[in-house]
């Protein structure tokens, strides 16, 4: 049995087709990441699977039922942070919660049983009372997770859940989430921050342009798909520099006025800077993000 | 038809419980003083409209103008502030709610705003001794149906709005000109004919048509033919915003 199932997945707007034969499987009480650059088919992805919108071709079935005919018994069992807050600016914080639980026809008693728990979850307690106003942006995530917990669900879908938020902020919500993923939740979110994906999930996937272009363990796409070790070098007179550097390291790359080394040893590369003084350099593990950068490209996308 | 529509009609009501005054006083204040200024003011220098004073035939106009617009203003711009502003309705649509649902919640959550309206209206006419027979009373259902019909249409103006200034143009081309040709301030009866065809195809007329005499004291004449084309705008306007709402919310 899988949470989430989607199988050649495809949906166009007018001539742009933003989502391109995307497959996906996740597991029950697995934490899967969606990443990609802006544009890449996220949003338009989760949205799909949630039947909000109807593929153009494909299947998806979530929580054993097939979405989007069965769409809204499917999200009995759901929950959902979006990627823009979305709270009711005219209730308190406990208003939002009983009047999103009624939406699930969940009885006033029992939204009201589940509110304390809720609160402390969020990081709310004590706070039930106060406007959406007074909240800061952190708090104002916490409870739109909190929100869309009201109806204990099997699975969340979150869109980037932390854009925006400064580092304490950002920390607090991915603590909440490894505890949602013990208690046994599925998680499925989407991100730009590999950080957070390499953190937080058990298993991504890296679209880009309507495609899944990989897939696997944080630790598997790396070993997979790029070098171990990165060199990057600037400063003064690195054109010289990066000519030695392509006889030394398998793959060199220059961004600006900075050269990037991939390879598995790097120690000749670091041995060859000692003749240029001038050249500032870091040398560290590969990352999830030089995969992304790899895979997607370094173009700008707007 | 089922009754999910009911969680979205319950967060308005919600919404406006801790927004009464404002809300009171906005829908209500307005009509009201239109009502006792041109109906004394104008009334001085009429002797009688049909047999009855100006202020009573102008207050079962202004009785269905003030629904209409409380309807029209709640489905047209506080909906567009809920659906495109604050984004309430996808949030909504992550629960297992429908955009069929919120449009069905919507409309009635319009109504009823517009009914208290109107039959807040209707108490001070009492209260002023501008009606007497209790067939005054079956001007609250007919209020209703006035809302429902407005808000249905609003609702049509709302999905389909891109921004703001969309409504400024239903309410100066059809609103206006629907208030002045539909019976409110003199009898629709001494227009040119096609202007009164015109008004016999627009809901405000028939609405005027069931509470005026109600307000005379007597049963409207052609009841049904009049409750019939209020319907009728109620049931084409929830089928076509329901039709626009899906087409906004699945691109």
């Amino acid at each position: 049995m899988t949470a989430l199932l989607a199988r050649a997945l495809r949906k166009s707007y007018g001539e742009l087709e933003v989502v391109s034969g995307v497959d996906l499987s996740v597991a029950p009480g697995e934490c899967f990441g969606l990443l990609g650059p802006n544009g890449a088919g996220k949003t338009t992805t989760l949205k799909l699977c949630l039947g909000l919108i109807e593929p153009d071709g494909g299947a998806i079935e979530l929580l054993g039922e097939p979405v989007p005919r069965r769409a809204r018994e499917a999200r009995r069992q759901v929950g959902v942070v979006p990627q823009f807050d979305n709270l009711d600016p005219d209730f308190t914080v406990e208003e939002n919660l009983v009047v999103y639980g009624r939406y699930f026809r969940i009885p006033e008693s029992r939204i009201r049983e589940r509110i304390p728990g809720l609160l402390e979850f969020a990081g709310l307690a004590g706070r039930g009372d106060a406007k959406i106003i007074t909240l800061s942006g952190g708090m104002k995530r916490r409870l739109t997770l909190a929100r869309a917990l009201v109806n204990n669900p099997q699975l969340v879908f979150m869109d980037e859940p932390t854009t925006g938020l400064d580092p304490q902020a950002r920390h607090l919500i991915w603590e909440r989430l490894r505890r949602l993923t013990q208690e046994g939740k599925t998680l499925v979110l989407t991100t730009h921050f590999m950080e957070e994906a390499e953190r937080l999930c058990h298993r991504l996937a890296i679209m880009d342009r309507g495609r899944i272009i990989a897939q696997g363990t944080p630790r598997a796409l790396i070993a997979e798909h790029i070098e171990p070790q990165v060199l990057e070098v600037h400063g003064q007179g690195y054109e010289a520099w990066m000519e030695r550097a392509k006889t030394l390291a398998p793959r060199v790359e220059r961004v600006g006025d900075t050269v990037y080394c991939y390879g598995e040893d790097i120690e000749p590369l670091l041995r060859s800077l000692s003749s240029f003084p001038d050249l500032s350099y870091l040398h560290r593990p590969a990352s999830l993000e030089d995969v992304f950068l790899k895979l997607t490209g370094r173009d700008l996308r707007d | 038809m089922t009754l999910r529509w009911v969680s979205v009609w319950r967060r308005n009501m919600l919404v406006w419980r801790k927004l009464f005054a404002a809300a009171v006083l906005s829908n209500l204040a307005d009509p009201l003083i239109m009502l006792f200024g041109l109906g004394y003011g104008l009334g001085a220098l009429l002797p009688s409209v049909e047999g009855m004073s100006y202020i009573a035939f102008f207050a079962a106009g202004q009785l269905c103008t003030a629904t209409m617009f409380t309807a029209s203003f709640e489905s047209m711009f506080s909906g567009f502030s809920r659906m495109h502003g604050q984004k309430t309705w996808d949030a909504i649509l992550y629960a297992p709610l429908t955009i069929d649902d919120i449009v069905a919640g919507e409309i009635v959550w319009a109504a009823s705003k517009a009914w208290l309206t109107g039959s807040t209206i209707l108490g001070v006419v009492v209260v002023f001794g501008l009606a007497s027979s209790p067939w005054v009373l079956l001007a609250l259902p007919a209020a209703f149906l006035v809302g429902l019909a407005f808000s249905a249409v609003g609702l049509i103006m709302c999905v389909l709005a891109r921004g703001w200034d969309f409504f400024s143009y239903y309410m100066t081309l059809m609103m206006t000109p629907m208030m002045m040709i539909s019976g409110v301030f003199f009898p629709a009866e001494q227009l040119p004919a096609p202007l009164l065809a015109v008004a016999k195809a627009l809901p405000l007329y028939h609405g005027v048509q069931i509470v005026r005499p109600l307000v005379a004291g007597g049963p409207p004449p052609d009841l049904w033919l009049h409750a019939a084309v209020l319907l009728a705008y109620a049931a084409a306007g929830y089928v076509l915003a329901i039709h626009f709402a899906r087409r906004r919310f699945s691109s």
